[in-house]
């Protein structure tokens, strides 16, 4: 059996590392909740945020972390173009239209991205990667502290612009009342891109997370969104608490699972989980009875 | 105030109405009636941008709004209060207010607000409250509430006695005399033909999207065919 210290010091890397799948789930579960559509693009969309921190880093030699103050705000003006003048117009405002044109739309850039960066897998060589933060008798890993922190301060900013302005309200309004938010003067079509764009914008702060720990190729970011897609529908669809918890267990179970099972079977324990949920409470851990 | 000549909608190859036209002056109360199904609803729903208009002009204050979008003509101050009252269930109270002046400037906002809390102090008492838990009545006060934070220099009142007890609906037709009795111009579209006609100053008759009917309020209440078809006298 393992010492006590390797348990803890696995489930609290576990936890961390859930911080950053919480993020990635949050745009997911908002984009959801509003536009009550799963964004096939999301996976997508976080290569290319995950690309855009290895390019500030590489070629420009900026700071991962510093990085996210310019891939943020460029992720977000990509994110409002797409719902905006894309994903919106060529919908005709049909679900099933929105959810196959960000399927093709996922197909698009991931092979934009394989004919501009090859399938290589490219890292960044940043002071993070191997640092570890020294808590007690602990050892963690210092990307996975900064992570947890940087996705909390994040998960509040996000709740703070859905409560305390405008924007916000239009976006929670919406979500339940589009006929009544028209007739307030609310743009929907801006509302669904702003929505949109805030998704995207969590991807980027993810991505800066996670390249100091983390290779980039351009199916990268389809393996984070399997994982989004579960804390999705354990946390509640469209729930952003649900998104935040959720991703928090699924990284404690995946760290667990992986100490006692093994690497390879590592992700068991995450469907196992998610399987158990379902059976006993359908609609998620924070899901609205529809 | 606003001028609505041969206007023209519907949905996919349904034409709902079909030259509607009809007028609403400064301060006055005007009563759209006719039954279900009429094109009531959906005349509302063209006035505020949601649905389009197929052909046909309608202007107020002098703009044209038929090819206007909803921001645009709340801006305007056309407002319009739907039938099935449409607040945000999961906003409390006060935030439903507060959208409710999204389009105007966010000074002097919590002024108003204090004024409908005035003219609705249940909804004072609910103000944390989330809206999806009031009581019918309540919700209607509150989509009155909110159309009245969007500064309205015309409201539409889109069947607001439905689905209310007898003894609300008295309390809101009281409330909608005192609306007026401010100067605000309120198009009052009602099923109740018998209490609206004792509130409006003239009305219109709508049937199968068309204007059957129009003139002073008192005296299409004497008016015979109309006694007969929806009166039942």
């Amino acid at each position: 059996m393992y010492s006590p210290q390797i348990v803890v010091e696995a489930l609290l890397n576990g936890l961390m590392l859930g911080a950053i799948y919480a993020l990635i789930a949050l745009g997911l579960t908002l984009i959801y909740g509003v536009l009550h559509i799963v964004n096939f693009a999301h996976g997508a969309l976080l290569t290319v945020a995950m690309f855009m921190v290895w390019l500030a880093c590489a070629r420009y030699g900026l700071d991962p972390y510093l990085a996210i103050l310019f891939v943020a705000p460029a992720m977000f003006a990509l994110g409002y173009g797409l719902q905006r003048f894309i994903i919106g117009p060529a919908s005709h405002g049909k679900d099933n239209g929105i959810l196959l044109v960000t399927l093709g739309l996922s197909i698009i850039i991931e092979n934009a991205l394989l004919a501009a960066f090859q399938s290589d897998t490219r890292t960044i060589t940043s002071d993070y990667s191997f640092k570890v933060v020294e808590l007690g008798p602990l050892l963690l890993s210092f990307p996975r502290v900064v992570g947890f922190g940087v996705t909390i301060a994040t998960t509040i900013l996000l709740w703070l612009v859905l409560h305390q302005t405008d924007i916000g309200k239009a976006i929670r309004a919406v979500a339940k009342e589009k006929l009544g938010a028209s007739l307030v003067g609310i743009s929907v079509p801006h509302v669904y891109a702003m929505t949109f764009a805030i998704g995207c914008a969590c991807l980027a702060v993810a991505a800066g997370l996670l390249m100091p720990s983390f290779y980039v190729s351009p199916k990268t970011g389809a393996a984070f969104v399997l994982v989004a897609f579960t804390i999705v529908v354990l946390g509640g669809m469209g729930s952003i608490p649900g998104a935040l918890i959720g991703g928090l267990l699924i990284g404690v179970v995946e760290a667990a699972s992986s100490l006692f099972l093994g690497d390879s079977l590592g992700q068991i324990g995450i469907f196992l989980i998610f399987i158990v949920t379902l059976l006993v409470r359908p609609t998620g851990l924070f899901g609205a009875r529809a | 105030m606003l001028e609505i000549r041969d206007l023209r909608a519907g949905y996919g190859g349904t034409e709902v109405l079909r030259g509607v036209s009809l007028d609403v002056n400064a301060g006055e109360v005007v009563a759209v009636l006719g039954s279900n199904g009429v094109g009531k609803t959906t005349l509302n729903k063209v006035l505020s941008g949601v649905v389009p208009a197929t052909s046909g002009t309608i202007r107020f204050n002098g703009a044209a709004l038929e090819r206007a979008a909803a921001p645009e003509i709340v801006t305007a101050g056309l407002i319009h209060v739907p039938e099935g009252r449409k607040i945000f269930p999961n906003l409390s109270v006060r935030e439903n207010l507060e959208l409710g002046a999204y389009c105007r400037p966010r000074r002097g906002r919590a002024e108003k607000i204090e004024q409908v809390y005035a003219t609705f102090p249940k909804l004072k008492q609910r103000a944390r409250q989330y809206a999806g838990t009031l009581s019918g009545g309540e919700q209607q006060m509150l989509a009155i509430g909110r159309g009245l934070m969007s500064e309205p220099k015309l409201l539409i009142l889109d069947e607001p006695s439905l689905g209310l007890s007898p003894l609300m609906v008295e309390e809101m037709f009281a409330l909608i005399a005192r609306l007026a009795a401010s100067g605000l111009a309120i198009m009052l579209v009602e099923q109740n033909v018998v209490q609206s006609l004792e509130l409006a100053g003239r009305a219109y008759i709508m049937e199968n999207g068309l204007i059957t009917l129009s003139g002073p309020a008192h005296e299409l209440k004497s008016n015979a065919e109309l006694k007969r078809a929806y009166l039942g006298l």
